[in-house]
C-alpha cells in the first residue's frame, strides 16, 4: 500500500492525480481503480476528473463521497439520469435496482435505453454506463422488483436511499424500509410537466404523509406519460438532496416537499 | 364569505389559476373539490392559508385553499 502511496504521491501534479497515473497504477499494481482512488483521496490527492468539483466538495468530502454508499431503486426515468450523476460525483458504492428491461416507449426520455438496448435488463445498461464513465465507481446491478419483503437485505448499510420509482404503494414500502435501516430518503415523483422532491430522515414520516389521500393510486402521469426533460430537472434535484445528505452540507428537503411546474415555471413548497 | 382557491399543476386546465369568490357559509372543502368536478382520488393535497385540511374542513372568510394533484411517476 505504501509503495502505491508513493507512487501516487510521485506522480501527481500538485495535489493531483491524472487519470494515466491512476489507471497505470491500478494495472501495474493490480489494483482496482477505485482501490487506487481510495489510496489516492486518503494520501490528499484528488483524481484529476475531480478537479472541477473541488470549489464546491472538499478533498475531504470527495474522499465521504467514495466511501459512501447510495441505493437507486428505479432505473428509468429518473434513476438513469440519478446513476449517472452519482457515479460523475463521485459516490463509490451504487446499489441499483430494477425488474425492467428496456422498452421501445423507454427512449424518449431513458438516458440508458437506445435502439442497442431494447430488450436488454435496465440495470445491465446502468452497470455498464457507469463502468464506461467512472470506473472506479461500483455499480451493484439488481433485476429484481423491490419490495418490503426484498428491501431490508438490499438497503441494510446504505447511507442514502433514492427514490426513483413508478407506484406510490411500493414507494411506501421504500420509506418503511428506509426508515427500518435508519436510512434517509431522497423522493422523487414526475408527470408530465410536473414533479416533486422531498427528503425524509429517519423517524420523519414525510412520503406517508405526501401520499396519505391515495396510497394505491397513480398522479398525473397516468394521463400524461413524462417527456425528455422533467426526469432530468427532477433527479438532478434528488442528486443534490443526496449530495447534501452524503456530506453533511446546506440545507436538506426536509418536512416540506418541492413542487414543479415546468409548464408556467412555478415552484411551490408545501410543507409536511 | 370571500375564499381564494388556488389550483396546480394539471388542475388548472379548463378552470383557473387562482379564484377568489363568494361562498356560502357552511361551505367545505369537499364542496369545492365537487363543485370543481375534482376527482378525490387525483388529490394530492389540499391546504388553507399553508395547513393541510381534509375534505370536512369549513371554510372561513379570507382563506386561501390549495389544490395539488398526486404526482407518482418514475
Amino acid at each position: 500500500m505504501e509503495e502505491v502511496r508513493t507512487f501516487l504521491l510521485k506522480h501527481a501534479e500538485e495535489d493531483l492525480l491524472p487519470w494515466k497515473h491512476q489507471s497505470f497504477a491500478s494495472t501495474h499494481f493490480g489494483l482496482s481503480i477505485g482501490q487506487v482512488e481510495r489510496i489516492a483521496l486518503e494520501a490528499g490527492l484528488l483524481p484529476s476528473r475531480y478537479q472541477r468539483n473541488r470549489k464546491t466538495i472538499s478533498l475531504a468530502n470527495q474522499l465521504r463521497l467514495f466511501r459512501s454508499h447510495a441505493a437507486v431503486i428505479g432505473c428509468g426515468g429518473l434513476g438513469g439520469y440519478i446513476i449517472e450523476q452519482l457515479a460523475r460525483l463521485g459516490v463509490g458504492r451504487i446499489t441499483a435496482v430494477d425488474p425492467d428491461v428496456f422498452e421501445e416507449h423507454n427512449l424518449n426520455r431513458q438516458l440508458y435505453s437506445s435502439p442497442a438496448t431494447l430488450g436488454r435488463p435496465k440495470v445491465e445498461a446502468a452497470h455498464k454506463r457507469v463502468l464506461e464513465i467512472n470506473p472506479a465507481v461500483t455499480l451493484y446491478p439488481l433485476k429484481v422488483a423491490f419490495s418490503k419483503t426484498n428491501g431490508f437485505d438490499m438497503l441494510q448499510g446504505v447511507d442514502v436511499v433514492i427514490d426513483a420509482l413508478d407506484s406510490i404503494p411500493v414507494r411506501l414500502e421504500l420509506a418503511e424500509v428506509s426508515a427500518e435501516v435508519n436510512a434517509p430518503l431522497v423522493h422523487g415523483a414526475i408527470g408530465g410537466w410536473y414533479g416533486q422532491v422531498a427528503t425524509q430522515f429517519p423517524g420523519e414520516n414525510t412520503l406517508r404523509k405526501i401520499y396519505s389521500r391515495n396510497t394505491d393510486g397513480k398522479g398525473v402521469e397516468k394521463g400524461l406519460g413524462n417527456p425528455s426533460f422533467t426526469p432530468a430537472v427532477i433527479a438532478s434535484l434528488q442528486v443534490a438532496e443526496a449530495c447534501k445528505v452524503l456530506i453533511g452540507q446546506g440545507v436538506p428537503l426536509t418536512n416540506r416537499k418541492l413542487h414543479v411546474n415546468l409548464l408556467e415555471m412555478e415552484v411551490n413548497e408545501i410543507p409536511y | 364569505m370571500k375564499v381564494t382557491v388556488k389550483l396546480f399543476a394539471t388542475f388548472r386546465a379548463g378552470r383557473f389559476g387562482e379564484q377568489t369568490k363568494e361562498y356560502s357559509p357552511g361551505t367545505t372543502v369537499g364542496d369545492i373539490l365537487n363543485e370543481l368536478s375534482l376527482p378525490l382520488d387525483e388529490i394530492g393535497a389540499t391546504l388553507i392559508n399553508h395547513r393541510h385540511v381534509e375534505e370536512d374542513q369549513l371554510l372561513k372568510d379570507g382563506d386561501t385553499l390549495s389544490i395539488f394533484p398526486l404526482v407518482g411517476g418514475g
